[in-house]
């Protein structure tokens, strides 16, 4: 399963999601590979996964993959509730 | 053997590597690990300076045709390219600020009121580097720059989350988490103007903007977009004889515009993806050590941050920040006299899109979509004087047609040039 975070530069924040999101599959003891981009990269690395803020995850829809959509970046509540829906949502198709 | 092992550690981007060889081993990484990070590292250096021959190849041909359409000096104000050009000559600098910085972060962190830690890695690298063209200028070197250079940017990386937290906790509705992005200074004249002119009660985000803008935190497409302005703007005045017989070897005018503000949105892409390659180690090395031994500080996360609590505020702020761009330059324009030459700052896309956003969503926080409009254009108005008073201190560098554009790099390097030519 990959899953890649976006961010407009693909350097800050998207960078923090992405260790987050690490150590949430790591709780969750799903393996998964997580990389970060910019959104002009976006298309070009195919994933199962699209994970980015509210303000962008509107960008990322149309790549093929489950997008999430996160309101606060930082929150790893909200991210490991919101991930493991799309996880599931990828292991159901 | 003495004269390899001088020149290999003279080489900037090995220099970096050696950071990251050494915080992947302080990790107790395997040895895979350990290659993997400090080759790809010293990658991302010299990616990095590939990227700046393309941003330097079109930037030069943009200043050429200004200089020769309107007579005078035009600056686009662009991290990254002012980073790719300097890393050349004082990378060695910038990595030893660098590393010690973030290690002066931490026990300012520990040992002060100022509890926060920077983790927005790509910002100090570039504000090291700047510190170091500074210092290197101002006549500083050895132990002894090195010395001040990262006592100064332990100290900024704290104190700017510090100084933009109040806000922070207003627009998040938390005390969590600090923002850490060198443009504090421009929030907060941006937050205040905002307080003065708007009203809360309206916020942007209860407005109906379109969503379709969207499009434009590509930034790739925005920097293209608005070099392809800019471009076309100075080919018509210099008209097409001169660019095609001195600059593009009789391709159409139009054409080379084109092509080279594509091109450089491609040399920005690039070194974008340098950063991301040195960065890969250092910045979750230092994430989790300092977290490790602070787990009291709170970390300073990159201008996203706030994005998602108004993303109204967000496109509102970055195009009201480059109206105030276009508002500066002319006031520019107009106090620049013969007998006081003045760099004429270009509104560049990067910071008005980023650290514009961000002053739109604090203006948004203290005054509504008022205070979003008036704080952000106040905040594009006053990134574009700022260069104009830190290129003096640049030496070489500050007669570039390109400089540092967020806010704090400019106030910081402006006091810190001044200081030492003070002292000197």
């Amino acid at each position: 399963m990959k899953i890649l975070v976006c961010c407009s530069s693909g350097l800050g924040s998207s960078f923090m999601i992405e260790m987050n999101i690490k150590k949430v599959l790591q709780e969750l003891g799903i393996a998964g590979e997580v990389t970060h981009c910019d959104l002009s990269s976006a298309a070009s690395h195919k994933s199962d996964i699209y994970v980015g803020t509210r303000d962008i995850a509107v960008q990322l829809e149309g790549l093929g993959g489950i997008v999430v959509s996160l309101n606060n970046m930082i929150d790893k509540v909200e991210m490991k509730k919101k991930l493991s829906e799309a996880i599931d949502k990828f292991n159901g198709k | 053997m003495l004269k390899f092992i001088l020149d290999f550690l003279s080489v900037p981007a090995v220099l970096i590597g050696l950071v990251s060889f050494i915080g992947l081993v302080a990790q107790k990484k395997g040895i895979s690990d350990v290659v993997k990070g400090t080759v790809k590292t010293i990658m991302g250096v010299l990616v990095l300076g590939g990227g700046a021959t393309l941003v330097v190849g079109a930037l030069g041909h943009f200043g050429n045709m200004f200089q020769y359409g309107f007579g005078i000096t035009g600056v686009v104000p662009h991290n990254e390219a002012v980073v790719g050009l300097a890393l050349e000559e004082f990378g060695t600098q910038t990595a030893l600020i660098m590393a010690f910085g973030m290690v002066a972060n931490v026990i300012i962190a520990r040992f002060t009121p100022l509890k926060f830690i920077f983790l927005t890695g790509h910002h100090t690298l570039y504000m090291a580097c700047m510190i170091g063209i500074i210092l290197s200028v101002g006549g500083l070197d050895g132990a002894a720059l090195v010395t001040v250079g990262a006592v100064t940017l332990g100290f900024i990386m704290a104190l700017f989350p510090y100084l933009a937290q109040p806000f922070v906790q207003k627009i998040t509705g938390s005390d969590d988490v600090g923002f850490g992005r060198f443009g504090t200074c421009g929030y907060i004249v941006a937050a205040y103007v905002g307080k003065l002119l708007g009203n809360k009660d309206h916020s942007t985000e209860e407005i109906n903007f379109p969503q379709s803008l969207t499009f434009l935190r590509d930034s790739s497409l925005s920097i293209s977009l608005v070099m392809l302005g800019l471009f076309f703007v100075v080919a018509i005045a210099c008209g097409p004889e001169y660019v095609e017989q001195n600059l593009s070897g009789g391709q159409n005018f139009l054409v080379f515009s084109i092509v080279q503000a594509i091109t450089f949105a491609g040399g920005v892409y690039v070194i974008l993806s340098g950063v991301r390659l040195i960065l890969a180690e250092i910045v979750p090395a230092f994430t989790g050590i300092a977290t490790t031994i602070l787990p009291n500080a709170k970390p300073a996360i990159d201008c996203p941050i706030v994005y998602p609590y108004a993303p109204n505020a967000v496109l509102i702020g970055f195009l009201s920040s480059f109206v105030g761009g276009v508002i500066g330059m002319g006031i520019l324009l107009a106090m620049n006299t013969p007998v006081n030459p003045l760099p004429i700052i270009l509104p560049s896309v990067v910071p008005h899109f980023f650290c514009g956003a961000t002053a739109g969503v604090f203006a948004n926080a203290t005054g509504g979509l008022r205070g979003c409009i008036f704080g952000s254009m106040a905040h594009g108005v006053f990134i574009t004087f700022l260069p104009v008073l830190l290129m003096p201190v640049l030496g070489s560098l500050g007669f570039a047609n390109t400089t540092f554009s967020d806010a704090d790099f400019c106030v910081v390097g402006a006091i810190l040039g001044n200081i030492i030519n003070l002292i000197k």
